[in-house]
């Protein structure tokens, strides 16, 4: 899923202190799972908001409202007949729920309330870690299932580098190598000549280097 | 067992201190209390484990809200103590007593009454 982080309080109201109906909108997918931007997250942030400004003496008008989605069209439907109702939404979801809400509601400033970080697993309470940088061409079935795209600092293809050590990546003694994973996932399954296999150069252009990127289904297009 | 407590605390009843939720601690301030305070079983001791750890830590989260908008993070608490210390009841509802009184009313309740008075 799409890992989020909360944004200080204070770079918040900072975005929104100049509007004076705000609508805090939270998403019920990714960045309620990762306890970013859901229901609750939604309350609680409009709740401290409300305090600060009627602390400060200023009237505000801030509402509450979560999606199911807001990377689709037809959730964000559900806020047309109200969205002109503020003079700002503060979006609790991803960047990409942020954009697709400002690209739908023109004339309404829509703020980002969380910073989206990065496609990863919930690897135990609290605690989320990287797993996925959707390159665009994956390559798991060949590196034992670990991805050496995402968790290796170095991102290489035929690894390790000189920078492993007993198992963890000279960047940060707490990380692991990438690669010594991949060895020892090949090494259970049973599989150490595909370590012997020389990766060829990978096709950026798939990534983030081939700019934005689309995908087109006819067969699921109506 | 007649001990003093202050009259001016309201009691809210919860299965579990692990069922709060920085929501309900919010809402009280936003509705003007001048101070939160959650009561839960002694450390270790929780029926569902890890109850009251979560409570502590949600208290210490609203704490840190409170400070961030300038209610003020000592205006909430968590007390521990077993279901048969009725004297450490009265005692933390005291200390909390005056702790909120030294404080003076919170922030919220002025701003609330305030703006009472323009309407």
């Amino acid at each position: 899923m799409i890992i989020a982080d909360k944004k200080p309080i204070q770079e918040i109201i900072d975005q929104v202190k100049n509007y004076e109906r705000i609508l805090v909108l939270g998403c019920n997918e990714c960045v309620t799972v990762c306890e970013a931007g859901g229901k609750k997250e939604v309350e609680v942030l409009a709740s401290v908001l409300r305090m600060h400004f009627l602390k400060e003496g200023q009237e505000r008008k801030i509402h509450e409202r979560t999606l199911e989605r807001q990377c689709d069209h037809e959730y964000l439907e559900e806020i047309r007949d109200v969205v002109d109702q503020y003079d700002a939404v503060l979006s609790l979801a991803c960047g990409v729920g942020v954009q697709f809400t400002a690209e739908k509601y023109l004339t309404t400033p829509v703020l980002p309330g969380v910073n989206t970080c990065f496609l990863g697993a919930n690897e135990q309470r609290g605690m989320w870690t990287e797993r996925c940088q959707a390159c665009g061409e994956c390559v798991l079935g060949k590196t034992a299932g670990i991805c050496p795209i995402s968790r290796c600092a170095k991102r290489i293809m035929n690894g390790p580098c000189g920078g492993s050590t007993k198992g963890k990546c000279e960047i940060n003694a707490e990380l692991d190598c990438a690669w010594q994973l991949i060895i020892d996932r090949l090494k259970a399954l049973g599989r150490m000549e595909d370590y012997e296999i020389v990766a060829p150069i990978k096709d950026w252009s798939t990534e983030r280097a081939g700019g934005p990127r689309k995908v087109v289904r006819e067969d699921v297009q109506v | 067992m007649r001990l003093k407590c202050p009259a001016d605390f309201r009691i809210i009843r919860l299965p579990c201190t692990g069922k709060i939720d920085l929501i309900h601690m919010l809402r009280a301030f936003e509705r003007g209390a001048d101070g939160v305070y959650v009561v839960g079983c002694m450390e270790g001791d929780c029926h569902f484990s890890t109850g009251n750890f979560r409570a502590r830590k949600r208290v210490e989260q609203v704490a840190r809200l409170l400070d961030a908008v300038g209610v003020g993070g000592e205006r909430v608490q968590m007390y521990n103590l077993s279901s048969g210390e009725g004297p450490l009841f009265a005692k933390y509802a005291n200390e909390m007593d005056q702790r909120i009184r030294g404080l003076g009313p919170s922030p919220i309740r002025e701003a609330i009454r305030k703006r009472k008075l323009a309407a």
